[in-house]
């Protein structure tokens, strides 16, 4: 059974996404171990692409940084094992079709497997395509995390039906801190979500205010921090992961409060 | 040729983020709509013939043949279709499409500018608006298509990031469409990306093998015994090959930029020199490392300077039914002087690339053989940095 359910046992989940490797892979571990200490429940891990086509400015720069810095898969499995030592949170990859397809599939998820990685999110691996890669996340007990958009729509339920970890919904142009706008549609969005299946769902957010993301997280059991953490690792550089620590530990205090049962 | 998921073999799919699977989706109902549709036909044709000029002319090029010595050529001209290249071809099915499925504004990317002229074009005819991405490097090479294109009303957006060429002017492109779907349009210009890309593509630029049998048999009575083009995404070649893939006594040479050579790693020869991957939503050859990371490419020709080709040539290399060549930079710029001289044909550097294997193949055939050129574009937008290849000191 996969570990991904434990990070949305404990009131509403926050999820931190860290690019690998920028500004170097000592930083990204304590910005991993600070996210961690500082209330993260699971840990979104970014290997880095050359063409990270959905991604924005923020997570572009840090991807190409990492790459210049010579980070490659087989540096992030062993660097995934050496933070299994005492991370305990669950963790996830996030990267292209590419990144996993090079490597092959098999080896890939099993290698995953044997370095403690839970699930895996491909930002350009639609359900239509989903079947490449299953049988292998199947076989090796990792997760594969499909992603919905508020454009997805009709697609919404069909997807939600064979989600596998928690699902991932982007945060679409409009949807963060529009009250009247796209983000009024995230409700029912969810209720959809909902009516085909138990697993959590958590939103992506971008620079909200905190009381766009407690708005957001009244609907959905999760947030996830995508290019704000990545944003202060490109502020502050090796100097980051205290700030990471204290953002962290914000928005967590702020969801606790807000959703204490 | 295409299966219903938009498979080439194993090549092709639809690798793209979820926030664009509704567009695509879109797209292709329409186009499964308006491709059999009577008057969207008739409209398509009217535009082909009396505003790009169509059908292109299959000139029969007597100073090559007797120089070269051997197969008899014929030069399908695409360089004399208005604003210069096959591209227009394309862009006015997408525009024509897109204006049917209600889209307002038409964005594009663009690498040598041809396609980015084109879609700018399309866009002024039926009073669109139009935003070209084009990677910043290119910006400079091609300057004076920049200024076309702003003519026309376009407006231009330089891509910085990454290697800033055509790949990242896609990516850019694809970013811009995820922001935008309900009132735009992506005008891909080549036969790669998502499905239906590489199948709307290809049927809007298969007129042109369709054209080439005709008047082959009305001018020889019989097919040729090959036929060339360029291929960078490969959309001159697809269109230039499609009618002849059954045709299994045609050979169908592909000629790739290989840049300084392919021994090296400054070439853009994909299928030469790449390997199968996933990347820019679709399954096919590409230039990359180990680990998957697309590599950069280069090519003097800015139109041919991709890291992939479409997924459709990735199954005719499969299936060895069509060949890939590579021809390198030194090859393409003594081809682009040699047409103007002999033929007094100045094509486009990209085109130049299939008149370079030409000069090499040709002399090796039987005169009573045939052979095709499919000369692309023209070459004024050339001319400068051809000078400048050749130590000349010449600016636009």
């Amino acid at each position: 059974m996969s570990k991904i359910k434990h990070a949305f046992e404990n009131g509403k989940a926050l999820i931190a996404f860290i690019t690998c490797g920028a500004p170097d892979l000592k930083t990204t571990g304590a910005a991993v171990r600070a996210a961690a200490e500082n209330g993260a429940d699971l840990i979104e891990l970014g290997i880095p692409f050359s063409d990270p086509t959905a991604e924005g400015p923020v997570l572009q720069e840090a991807s190409l940084h990492a790459l210049k810095n010579g980070i490659t898969t087989d540096k992030l499995f062993a660097f995934v094992k050496e933070l299994r030592r005492d991370v305990t949170v669950p963790m996830v990859f996030m990267t292209y079709a590419n990144v996993v397809f090079s490597y092959g599939a098999k080896r890939f998820f099993s290698s995953c497997q044997e370095s403690g990685i839970d699930g895996l999110i491909l930002s350009d691996l639609p359900f239509e395509e989903k079947e490449e890669f299953l049988p292998f996340g199947q076989a090796y007990d990792v997760a594969l995390i499909s992603q919905i958009a508020l454009s997805s729509k009709d697609r919404t339920a069909m997807i939600a039906k064979e989600a596998e970890g928690f699902l991932y919904m982007v945060s679409d142009p409009g949807m963060e801190g529009t009250k009247n706008g796209a983000q009024s549609e995230l409700p029912s969005m969810v209720k959809m979500v909902r009516q085909n299946t138990d697993i959590p769902c958590a939103v992506g957010f971008e620079t909200s205010t905190l009381e766009q993301i407690k708005e957001m997280a009244e609907f959905a059991d999760g947030v996830i921090a995508a290019s704000a953490l990545v944003g202060l690792l490109g502020k502050y550089g090796t100097d980051a992961p205290r700030y990471i620590g204290e953002y962290v530990k914000e928005i967590k205090m702020a969801l606790k409060t807000s959703f204490s049962r | 040729m295409t299966n219903p998921k938009g498979r080439f073999g194993i090549h092709g799919g639809q690798y793209i983020p979820e926030t664009l699977m509704n567009a695509v989706a879109e797209l292709e109902g329409a186009y499964d709509h308006y491709k059999n549709d009577p008057e969207f036909n008739r409209e398509l044709s009217e535009l082909f013939n009396e505003y790009a000029g169509r059908p292109s002319r299959l000139y029969f090029a007597k100073k090559m043949t007797r120089d070269l010595g051997g197969a008899k050529i014929y030069l399908k001209r695409e360089d004399l279709n208005h604003t210069g290249a096959h591209k227009i071809n394309n862009v006015l099915g997408q525009a024509l499409l897109a204006k049917k499925m209600g889209k307002k504004r038409l964005i594009a990317e663009t690498g040598a500018g041809q396609h980015g002229v084109a879609t700018a074009t399309a866009a002024a005819l039926m009073d669109m608006e139009c935003l070209v991405y084009m990677g910043e490097e290119d910006t400079i090479r091609q300057a004076l298509n920049v200024y076309r294109m702003r003519l026309l009303g376009a407006e231009v957006i330089p891509v910085k990031t990454g290697t800033a060429t055509l790949k990242d002017a896609v990516s850019e492109a694809m970013r811009e469409w995820t922001l935008r779907i309900n009132d735009t349009h992506y005008c891909l210009g080549s036969v790669m990306g998502p499905h239906p890309f590489p199948t709307i593509v290809r049927d809007f630029q298969a007129v042109i093998s369709k054209e080439i049998k005709e008047q082959m048999l009305e001018k020889e009575g019989r097919l040729p015994a090959a036929v060339l083009a360029c291929v960078g995404g490969g959309s001159n070649a697809i269109g230039s090959f499609y009618h002849f893939i059954e045709d299994t006594d045609v050979r169908l040479i592909g000629c790739e930029a290989a840049g300084l050579g392919i021994d090296t790693s400054s070439t853009a020869a994909t299928v030469n020199t790449g390997s199968v991957g996933i990347f820019h939503g679709m399954k096919s050859y590409f230039c990359q490392n180990e680990y998957g990371q697309i590599a950069p490419v280069y090519s003097i020709s800015a139109g041919l300077d991709y890291p992939g080709v479409g997924p459709e040539h990735a199954w005719l290399h499969d299936t060895g039914r069509a060949e890939y060549v590579p021809v390198t930079d030194e090859e393409a710029v003594c081809a682009f002087e040699y047409l103007a001289r002999t033929e007094g044909i100045i094509p486009a550097i990209e085109s130049a690339h299939a008149v370079a294997y030409a000069r090499k193949l040709a002399p090796k055939m039987d005169k009573d053989k045939i052979m095709v050129i499919t000369v692309s574009g023209r070459g004024d937008k050339d001319c400068a940095a051809i000078a400048r290849y050749r130590g000349e000191d010449i600016y636009e």
